[in-house]
């Protein structure tokens, strides 16, 4: 058969702009992930500074502060806002959208065998809603009275009301906007995602053959359509407490000298529905990163990914378990100890479908011929950074436990770590995976081993102290320790992390030259570089309408048929038909 | 000029750094052109070796760790149910470094170990029912364990019961200040709301309502003074946004809820006098106090005020971001005798005596 799809004549308008090509509104996604990836990791680097050195005057500081930053010195009122920016642009922006929006579209279609994504229309409406919802957020830090700055979860009442802190006025009505605009954008994401996943899997594409990539986005899709409608309604009811005066939210409050009307609200239903999102929202972020790590371990150990069946219902018990777990981040917030207990008790059984996938990894890793490319080098570390950030977890999710530590740095530590830095990880595996399939080109090995090494020692170095500092009781989100001498002593402590931290961002800087510089002048990719067995690798180097000429291959086999005994590759791609006499494996 | 040279240091570092990878990218031209990212065994070798580094690096840093900053790891607590968290607490940290530092080896090692070869065949393993079998039943073991100690411990904590016995205090906060208010002789903290505190000109400072009877020998102070040995009730407000009454030392943390009261009970079972003369808290002053001498020097030098030697009180801290100055609202916290804090309270105005 010939191509069966009309080439339309494309202009730069449709091919570049409002593209409905999947592969081009991935490289969308990923480089104004990475566009607001440099905002948000800058302002971390801007707040640890004033954390080290909280008397230091930094000249820059007034630069780009102006009126924020009086001769240098940081207003408490800036810090706020910088690290609500910062968590709100790591979380949705760049490990949600950035990550998954970037590899569920390239690698749905290519990895399933699907010429495009179910409805290519509504996946360009949902990258440019996405832009829209990051050009709010980032016109919202120009405001005269600043950029949100209660924090990222944005809790009532000090979100809602303008007397209580100044970007809580026009700052933090963008903040909302830019979210309500998020959220609608992730949830066309999503549907499309899980037609596409159940609807146009090629001949031969069992459920059971789908590589745990796919497994993977899929049920991220899932969960972000079941979660993200509940923190729309939340956005929408703080909206209307803001702006109409309903008393969602708020009750019985004396501010600035007056009473306000609100009466009946209450905050605590807020952190419910922030939650209910909120949790499952870490798995949304780490999920796809367990997935892109499960290929790229597989791939370069050479070897079939360990416990495929196990890796595939923990991937689903992870799912339904994140959903009942979310009052574990409101032990303290007054709710009922009574529910305390039941939360205690499914956040702490989450911790075994974690553990599962950790030995799966590491077995997988065992007698296996690693290839060490700077993918394999980011899923290694990924899988180091899961386990040393999953394990504080115990303490976390366990309510008596949490009292003590609760909004202190350990719980800085732990997140970073579990979901911050191993999202991160992952999403720095799939770009250098993933690089000659959406560019083309090869990236530069030796610049991504420099990337690698400094960021693993930096981000040890940056979250491991904090476990330290957190114990001591100091909480987070404070703009200086200075008011309290009694942690004068943690002082050193906070130098020893920001020095680390400028030494990650710099590190940064290398993985962003090689990015810039390989997708103009990187070598030209062969077809199937890792010589990997998924779908991607069978589609042709240069990018088409379609994805295959021709007919769309047949799947034959699953995707982990790496170095079978009695083959002489050490790998058999999805789409080659059984050999004579072989067995393909129950799954 | 110390910012310019630290800017001027990050940019030639930057520099630095781009200009090394423009060596690398040099240096490889030379070599071989064919595989610009696929690692070659001399790649696998160095990196593999480098992952063995790495769990060196990870070891050393956790040592290197608690070894200079151990010390400041959770303060001796002086509450009774603190002692016991303290308890779960080491044991539960025990275990996290134990399985840490075994799965980090193997990992790492694996990585060092089976680092790619071109005459190196990896072994066709798909599945093996027994070994997941295992690591899904230790883990639920050790964690129903670790369930079931928590929620025992969680549950005698928040089972607060009214007793005669029992002081309570209500806590209360406002952007960004605490205050303290005792029942006094009636022992029953009369009806408040925010809608009372425009009342007698401001003196109304938590909103009493004065039409309560049981309000008016209640005592408002900004110290909060609690009787060792002798269980405290909190009951925790706040007048404007969320607050968070975190009192470290007692392992003891609560929000402050606008339109609600929640509620929190300890014992404390150490006066401030008995912590203070605790040969770690001795220790730790003394360091906090050369760091604070060492700084005063500087001060002194450049004509500005030294900084108060500093002597140790328990700490209410908030812990729930309420806007610009949350990182400075806090109160003293003075654990005392019971007859030193009767003598105290019976110094103290009631809102009857405030409002006249």
């Amino acid at each position: 058969m010939v191509e069966n799809h009309t080439h339309h004549k494309e202009t730069f308008i449709t091919k570049y702009i409002f593209s409905q090509d999947h592969k081009m509104i991935s490289k969308q996604y990923l480089i104004t992930g990475l566009l607001m990836g440099i905002v948000g990791i800058g302002m971390s680097l801007v707040f640890r500074m004033q954390l080290a050195w909280p008397e230091k005057p930094f000249g820059f500081f007034e630069s780009f502060l102006g009126k924020w930053a009086p001769d240098g010195v940081m207003d408490p009122n800036v810090y706020l806002a910088l690290i609500t920016i910062h968590g709100t642009i790591m979380v949705f922006f760049v490990l949600t959208a950035g990550l998954s929006g970037t590899f569920s579209n390239l690698l749905i279609p290519l990895q399933i065998g699907a010429r495009d994504m179910a409805s290519g229309f509504l996946n360009m409406l949902s990258y440019w809603l996405f832009f829209l919802s990051s050009v709010v957020m980032i016109a919202s830090l120009f405001v005269e009275s600043g950029p949100a700055a209660a924090g990222w979860t944005v809790y009532p009442p000090l979100s809602a009301l303008p007397q209580a802190q100044p970007g809580s006025g026009l700052g933090m009505t963008l903040w909302l906007v830019s979210m309500a605009i998020f959220v609608a954008s992730s949830l066309l994401a999503s549907l499309n995602y899980i037609v596409t996943v159940i609807n146009l899997r090629t001949k031969g594409m069992s459920m059971t053959r789908l590589p745990l990539t796919i497994w993977a986005f899929f049920v991220t899709a899932i969960i972000g359509v079941i979660s993200f409608p509940v923190l729309l309604s939340a956005a929408l009811l703080l909206i209307m407490d803001r702006s109409f005066g309903t008393s969602f939210f708020l009750s019985d409050i004396f501010i600035q000298g007056e009473v306000l009307h609100y009466q009946g609200g209450s905050p605590v239903l807020y952190e419910h529905l922030f939650w209910f999102l909120g949790h499952p929202e870490v798995y949304i972020v780490l999920l796809p990163a367990l997935g892109i790590t499960s290929e790229v371990l597989a791939t370069n150990s050479r070897k079939p990914i360990f416990g495929y069946r196990a890796m595939v219902a923990s991937i689903l018990a992870i799912a339904f378990l994140s959903t009942i777990v979310w009052g574990h981040h409101m032990f303290i917030s007054g709710m009922n100890p009574f529910l305390g207990s039941v939360f205690t008790f499914t956040t702490l059984l989450i911790a075994i479908p974690s553990a599962v996938k950790a030995f799966n990894y590491i077995t997988t890793l065992w007698k296996g011929n690693l290839q060490m490319n700077p993918a394999m080098l980011f899923s290694i570390g990924l899988v180091s950074t899961f386990i040393t950030g999953g394990l504080t977890g115990l303490i976390l999710g366990d309510s008596a436990l949490d009292i003590n530590v609760h909004d202190t740095y350990f719980v800085v530590a732990h997140f970073h770590l579990v979901m911050g830095i191993s999202a991160l990880y992952g999403l720095f595996a799939g770009v250098y995976h993933w690089f000659p399939k959406m560019f083309g080109r090869m990236m530069n090995k030796n610049l991504g081993y420099i990337h690698f090494w400094i960021t693993a020692v930096c981000a040890y170095g940056i979250f491991f102290p904090m476990h330290f500092t957190g114990m001591a009781g100091l909480p987070r989100r404070y703009y200086s320790n200075t008011a309290f001498p009694y942690f004068d002593d943690l002082a050193d402590i906070n130098i020893v992390i920001t020095i680390f931290a400028l030494t990650a961002g710099a590190a940064q800087i290398v993985f962003l030259y090689n990015f810039i510089n390989s997708i103009f002048y990187g070598k030209k990719a062969v077809q199937n570089p890792w010589k990997s067995n998924t779908l991607e690798w069978t589609a042709p180097v240069k990018h088409i309408h379609g994805n295959w000429i021709g007919e769309i291959p047949t799947v034959h086999r699953w995707a982990y048929d790496y170095s079978k005994p009695g083959h002489k590759d050490d790998f058999i791609p999805q789409n080659i038909p059984l050999f004579k006499g072989e067995e393909e494996l129950q799954h | 000029m110390n910012t310019l040279l630290i800017f001027v240091v990050l940019i030639l570092v930057a520099i630095a750094v781009w200009q090394l990878t423009k060596i690398f990218e040099l240096s490889q031209f030379n070599i071989k052109k064919d595989d610009s990212q696929i690692a070659n065994d001399k790649d696998n070798d160095y990196n593999g070796k480098l992952m063995f580094a790495f769990l060196a690096f990870i070891y050393l840093f956790t040592i290197f760790s608690f070894w200079e900053w151990g010390e400041v790891l959770l303060p001796r607590s002086a509450s009774e149910h603190g002692v016991e968290i303290d308890t779960l607490m080491w044991v539960s940290m025990a275990l996290i470094l134990f399985v840490q530092t075994i799965t980090q080896a193997v990992l790492h090692y694996f990585s060092y170990r089976y680092r790619g070869k071109k005459t190196q065949i990896a072994f066709f393993l798909t599945d093996n029912d027994r070994l997941e079998f295992i690591w899904t039943i230790i883990p639920a073991i050790v964690l129903a364990v670790l369930i079931f100690a928590g929620l025992f411990q969680w549950t005698s904590i928040t089972n607060i019961e009214n007793n005669d016995e029992a002081l309570v205090v209500e806590v209360y906060a406002q952007q960004f200040n605490w205050k303290a208010r005792y029942a006094g002789a009636d022992g029953v903290l009369g009806d408040a709301n925010v809608r009372f505190l425009q009342d007698f000109d401001g003196l109304n400072l938590v909103g009493i309502d004065s039409s309560d009877p049981n309000g008016l020998d209640d005592i408002v102070v900004q110290e909060l003074h609690l009787p060792k040995g002798r269980e405290v009730i909190f009951k925790f407000r706040s007048q404007d946004v969320l607050h968070s009454a975190f009192m470290p030392h007692f392992r003891a943390q609560m929000n402050c809820v606008p339109g609600m009261i929640t509620e929190f009970a300890f014992t404390p079972n150490l006066t401030t006098e008995e912590m203070r003369q605790t040969p770690e808290m001795t220790a730790k002053v003394n360091k906090i106090n050369k760091i604070r001498y060492d700084k005063s020097q500087k001060l002194i030098a450049n004509g500005e005020q030294p900084l108060d030697a500093y002597q140790f009180d328990y700490l209410l801290l908030c812990n729930k971001v309420c806007g610009a100055s949350h990182y400075n609202m806090q109160m003293k916290i003075i654990v005392e005798e019971e007859k030193d804090f009767n003598k105290w309270i019976s110094e103290q105005k009631t809102f009857a005596q405030t409002i006249q």
